[in-house]
């Protein structure tokens, strides 16, 4: 049984390039463009991770955090912020809104799945 | 709609399997085997690279292209694409072919064009070794010799190998353009 | 384009990077346009914060350096704009407009694997430092030395620091937190993880789990003494809690082989800001006096919660970005994601505007106390990526459909089915269904002419600074939809126009000034839909066209006799002859030889026109008119003998049947008829197309009066007209080449091919023609190549 990742990110490149590199690590990778497209996306089924970039249009990062903490089904989900070395406060956002870790952007995929596997092996 | 037509007695089914996407397979006498489409057009035989050919239709009337030379016979749409056809016996200086409903068009591709080819029939699926193509005599004026590549002997007939991409080469088109 | 690396795992992501990069940097002109018209929103601001941040992502995926450092610092500048710190002023929108440029440069430079030279975009990165460091820029053209290195590493993978050799042991005493598990972390994986290491001995202490009636479930109670035989370094240890060293007690302590203690460490917080990864505290859980943890007192974004949690701070983050900003529900709000495909369902494109209420940064809340909810009118726009091979799979099967359509309709006709039945109301209603369908297919592939649109003010900016000029480029309708193909071939004329435009147009600022103009000059790019076409216009209000100079020429290179007069529009008009320039010198800008011509050409061969309206002194107005897609036309049949050719309804003004004395013969065979008190020139389709068996008595023909570019009207005879119908586009240059008089081909519902009259290029045409055949054959023929339509032969296979 595939472990199911919810990636979000207004970026189709980073989109395709942590889908290329989950669904090559074995996982089933569903995708959103922004916080409220992850929401409707999601639409209550199951996952075993999320990964989200902060800064999108149409809710952003950090709020979809709290959105999903807010919701029995996705409290225990780990959940991964993508942030920049230069903002610092983004983590901070993050780590309040209930988010599990981060992943600094740029990244390349062998540092992903690292992460990925920190929290979700 | 005629699929490939009649195949000679010394046809070797089992060679087919052996033709590789360039056409050649190497032989026990070294030298590649290749294969290619023979038809007639009047009294010579002539053949073009079987990886070519696309498909071999019937004839059928076909659209007629304002100013141009005589030998584009007009177009034809051939599933949605406009394919131009080209009357090989003109081409030749030979005139016009009066078609019957046994003449045959021969669509090729060369390159991403396609065009076909109008001719009498097509007589053959010749299987040669590349050692017993023998080079085109030297250039003469006649105008056909300037598509000739190659020839060769198949059952006592002998047969010239066509470069098609000559033969409908613009620069050619537009000079025939002007002679006429 | 991009050297296609078969070996290069990241091609295909490459090439979506830098569709994404055009499509971002496309939308960046526009929204750095708009901040130097004013507008400061802070929506506005994010967008183009969003645009960079975007491509630095994507940059540092596929190490692009020289885009990673440049976007690094640009960001940082933007970042600076849009948290308030520094105010938005015309040197900084300049800078901006530059690094713009460069950036676009960049992303060039990598997308065709070219090197990029050394001091590229150096100039610009010393103004953004300058900027940032509240200095004044520096000077143009002088290169500050330290440009370069004033960019710092962006960290990629880390060097693990002090990886010592030989095997040690670490005592590691670990004791979770509840927030380590609201923050969804799980101690079994940490135990594993560590156990990769090395040798690890785990022993558990249980002792504080209470009776199962006053166990909570979201608490912790057992605490893990661990010993660890490895030969990795303590980064490498660190690294295993990384996510959780604020949600637990953590003592981290190296012995040597004999068990002393050879030094107490416990983690520090602050030595993971700048790592790659990290995870988070709760606040509700902070460590007390342990002295495990270390604290470093560092404000907090959080306003609500105390402040006595030590927090990882960047090493050069001075400031803490605030954490909310002013949400103004009327504010514009900016698209900064890409739809690819925005297809409108009707006609009349509304630019879908996002209303975005969420501030960009909420307050932060906890895990446990829900969000406030905020009021959201977020106009959902849903959009799919769709590869344009489908859709144009698509669009060839809907013309199938079309044909195969009028081949059953026709083949009904011949039946004398009465049309009554239901046979026949089937086959009308279907017509209407495949119409439907055909416009919502073709509707897909509608763009915004913004995507070419956005890529002139750059060029306006590169050639006016070339020539000394000012100038304000203004564009109006960008958001007009035309089919994707009209996209791609506009930008080739529009460059060459607008360059010509400002070339030959617009004057010097002196030469403005004397003319009692304004220094700037003014160039304006409009799209507008009139008439089932797109109308594109460019107008300078510079001098206008030199008639005197224009003749003078035309008459030197014998465009025209030496004895013609020619109105006023005439002169106009020559400077789309062929191989004309009026250019004094040879410039980079406009050489010789490649002029409007080339660009009229361009333009026919898209089936639109080109026209020019000018008066000395006041300006010049270019219109290119094209159609909406490149696909299908509404078409006339008409019949010349045994032949069939389709003309385009859009050229037809009318249609009538000659009065014998209407018609008058010229000195050279020409035939014209008298309209309304004007001469016209009659093509004959059937001299022209060397058509058998046609009506030879002008008299007993039709003339179909059709208007052509530079408002030229012809008469085309023809014998008879079979109907109206929407036909599909063929080209007949994917497998032939241009034919003179011909634009293209269709298939008529009976599977023949009909070809489609190239109006312009009969206007152009001599009567006496056939003595240009060859001639005319060689030009175009050959210039035309064969340009190879793949597409409509893959779509046969």
């Amino acid at each position: 049984m595939a472990k199911k990742v919810l990636a979000v990110d207004d970026s189709k490149t980073m989109r395709d390039m942590v889908s290329f590199t989950l669904s090559g690590a074995g996982f089933e990778v569903i995708l959103a463009e922004d916080g409220a497209h992850a929401l409707s996306v999601l639409n209550g089924q199951s996952v075993d991770l999320v990964i989200t970039d902060v800064n999108m249009p149409n809710m952003n990062g950090i709020e979809l955090v709290g959105k999903l903490r807010e919701n029995p089904l996705y409290k225990t989900v780990p959940i991964l912020i993508l942030t920049t070395e230069s903002d610092d406060s983004i983590k901070g956002q993050g780590r309040a809104a209930g988010a599990t870790g981060w992943i600094v952007k740029p990244f390349v995929p062998d540092k992903l799945l690292k992460v990925v596997a920190k929290v979700c092996p | 709609m005629v699929e490939t037509s009649s195949i000679s007695s010394d046809f070797d089914p089992r060679k087919i399997g052996v033709i590789q996407d360039d056409n050649s397979s190497v032989d026990a006498d070294g030298g590649d085997i290749v294969q290619f489409v023979s038809f007639k057009v009047g009294d010579s035989e002539y053949c073009v690279d079987i990886m070519a050919v696309r498909e071999i239709k019937g004839w059928a009337e076909v659209t007629d292209l304002p100013n141009t030379p005589e030998f584009v016979r007009g177009v034809l749409n051939l599933r949605g694409i406009i394919v131009p056809i080209f009357d090989l016996r003109c081409r030749f200086g030979q005139g016009l072919t009066e078609c019957t409903a046994l003449h045959v068009m021969i669509i090729l591709q060369v390159e991403d064009r396609i065009m076909g080819i109008l001719v009498d029939a097509v007589s053959d699926i010749i299987t040669v070794n590349t050692n017993e193509i023998l080079p085109a005599p030297t250039l003469d004026k006649k105008s056909e010799q300037k598509f000739i590549s190659g020839l060769m002997t198949v059952q006592e007939r002998m047969v010239a190998l066509l470069e098609i991409e000559k033969l409908f080469d613009l620069e050619t088109i537009v000079e025939a353009a002007i002679e006429e | 384009m991009l050297p296609s690396m078969q070996d290069d795992p990241f091609y295909q992501f490459k090439v979506t990077f830098f569709e994404e990069c055009d499509e971002l940097l496309g939308n960046m002109e526009s929204y750095l346009t708009d901040l130097e018209e004013g507008d400061h929103d802070s929506e506005l601001l994010n967008a183009i914060f969003r645009v960079v941040h975007s491509i630095k992502a994507g940059a540092g995926a596929f190490s692009f350096e020289r885009m990673v450092n440049f976007t690094h610092r640009f960001e940082f500048l933007l970042d600076k704009l849009r948290d308030g710190s520094m105010t938005v002023d015309d040197t900084i929108v300049r800078v901006l407009f530059d690094s713009n440029d460069v950036l676009v440069d960049l992303v060039d430079f990598a997308r065709n694997g070219a090197e990029t030279p050394r001091e590229f975009g150096a100039h610009e990165l010393a103004k953004i430092e300058a900027l940032i460091n509240g200095e004044s820029l520096p000077e143009e053209g002088a290169l500050p030395a330290a440009a370069g290195s004033a960019v710092p590493e962006v960290e990629g993978e880390k060097s693990k620091a002090g990886t010592d050799a030989g095997s040690k042991v670490f005592e590691i005493d670990f004791s979770p937190k509840p927030s380590l598990f609201q923050h969804a972390n799980e101690p079994l994986l940490i135990i594993r993880e560590l156990s990769g290491l090395g040798d690890l001995k785990v022993s558990l202490d249980s002792s504080m789990i209470p009776e199962l009636h006053v166990m909570e479930p979201e608490k912790s109670y057992f605490t893990w003494t661990f010993e660890l035989n490895t030969e990795a370094s303590r980064d490498d240890i660190d690294e295993v809690f990384e996510f959780v060293v604020d949600d637990c007690d953590l003592t981290i302590v190296e012995k040597d082989c004999t068990g002393k203690i050879t030094g107490v460490d416990v983690t520090a917080a602050s030595d993971l800001g700048d790592d790659d990864f990290g995870f988070f505290v709760n606040e509700e859980d902070l460590p007390g006096n342990q002295a495990s943890s270390n604290q470093s007192a560092e404000p907090t974004v959080d306003q609500e919660d105390d402040d006595d949690f030590g927090f990882f701070v960047d090493v050069d983050a001075g400031e803490v970005e605030a954490g909310v900003q002013t949400n103004d529900e009327n504010s514009k709000s900016y698209k900064a994601d890409s739809l690819p495909v925005e297809a409108p369902a009707s006609s009349e494109a509304t630019a879908s505007v996002k209303q975005s209420s969420m501030p960009q940064a909420p307050v932060p809340q906890t895990a446990n106390a829900p969000v406030a909810e905020k009021p959201t009118s977020v106009a959902k726009v849903s959009s799919i990526r769709v590869d344009i091979d489908r859709v144009d799979k698509l669009v060839n099967m809907v013309g199938e459909i079309v044909i195969t359509h009028s081949m059953l309709a026709s083949e009904l006709t011949v039946l004398q089915e009465d049309r009554q039945t239901s046979l026949g109301s089937g086959i009308e209603e279907m017509s209407m269904h495949i119409r439907e369908l055909q416009d919502n297919v073709m509707a897909i592939r509608m763009q915004p002419v913004k995507s070419v649109f956005s890529r002139m003010p750059r060029i306006v900016r590169d050639v006016s600074k070339k020539l000394d000029k000012k100038v304000k480029l203004v564009t109006e309708g960008e958001n007009t939809e035309v089919d994707k193909t009209v996209v791609e071939e506009l930008a080739d004329p529009l460059t060459h126009m607008i360059r010509n435009s400002l070339d030959h147009g617009l004057e010097t600022p002196d030469e403005r000034i004397a003319a009692g103009k304004p220094a700037e000059g003014k160039i304006l790019l409009s799209a507008e839909h009139r008439g089932g076409r797109i109308v594109i216009t460019i107008a300078d209000d510079g001098r206008g066209i030199n008639r005197p100079k224009v003749l003078e020429l035309a008459k030197e290179k014998g465009v025209v006799e030496e004895s013609q007069v020619l109105s006023d529009e005439e002169i106009d008009n020559l400077i789309f002859a062929p191989g004309f320039s009026t250019a004094d010198e040879v410039t980079d800008l406009s050489g010789r030889g490649v002029g409007m011509d080339v660009v009229r050409r361009n333009i026919q061969s898209l089936g639109g026109r080109v026209s020019v309206v000018s008066e000395p002194g006041v300006g010049s107005r270019f219109q290119l008119t094209l159609p909406l897609t490149l696909a299908v036309l509404d078409g006339m049949v008409v019949g010349v003998g045994e032949q069939k050719f389709v003309i385009p309804i859009n050229n037809i003004i009318e249609t009538l049947r000659p009065e014998k004395e209407a018609i008058k013969t010229l000195v050279d065979g020409t035939h014209v008829i008298k309209v309304r008190g004007e001469y016209i020139r009659l093509v004959e389709t059937r001299k022209t197309f060397s058509v058998l068996n046609a009506e030879t008595d002008l008299s007993k023909n039709l003339v179909v009066l059709v208007e052509a570019d530079g408002d030229r009207t012809i008469g085309i005879v023809v014998d008879k007209l079979s109907g109206q119908q929407q036909v599909v586009i063929k080209s007949l240059e994917a497998n032939f080449g241009r034919v003179e008089g011909i634009a293209s081909a269709t298939i008529l519902g009976n599977g023949s091919v009909c070809l489609i009259l190239d109006i312009d290029g009969l206007a152009d045409m001599d009567s006496s023609n056939q003595s240009d055949t060859a001639h005319y054959l060689k030009s175009n023929m050959l210039s035309s190549g064969i340009s190879s339509d793949v597409s409509e032969n893959e779509a046969a296979q």
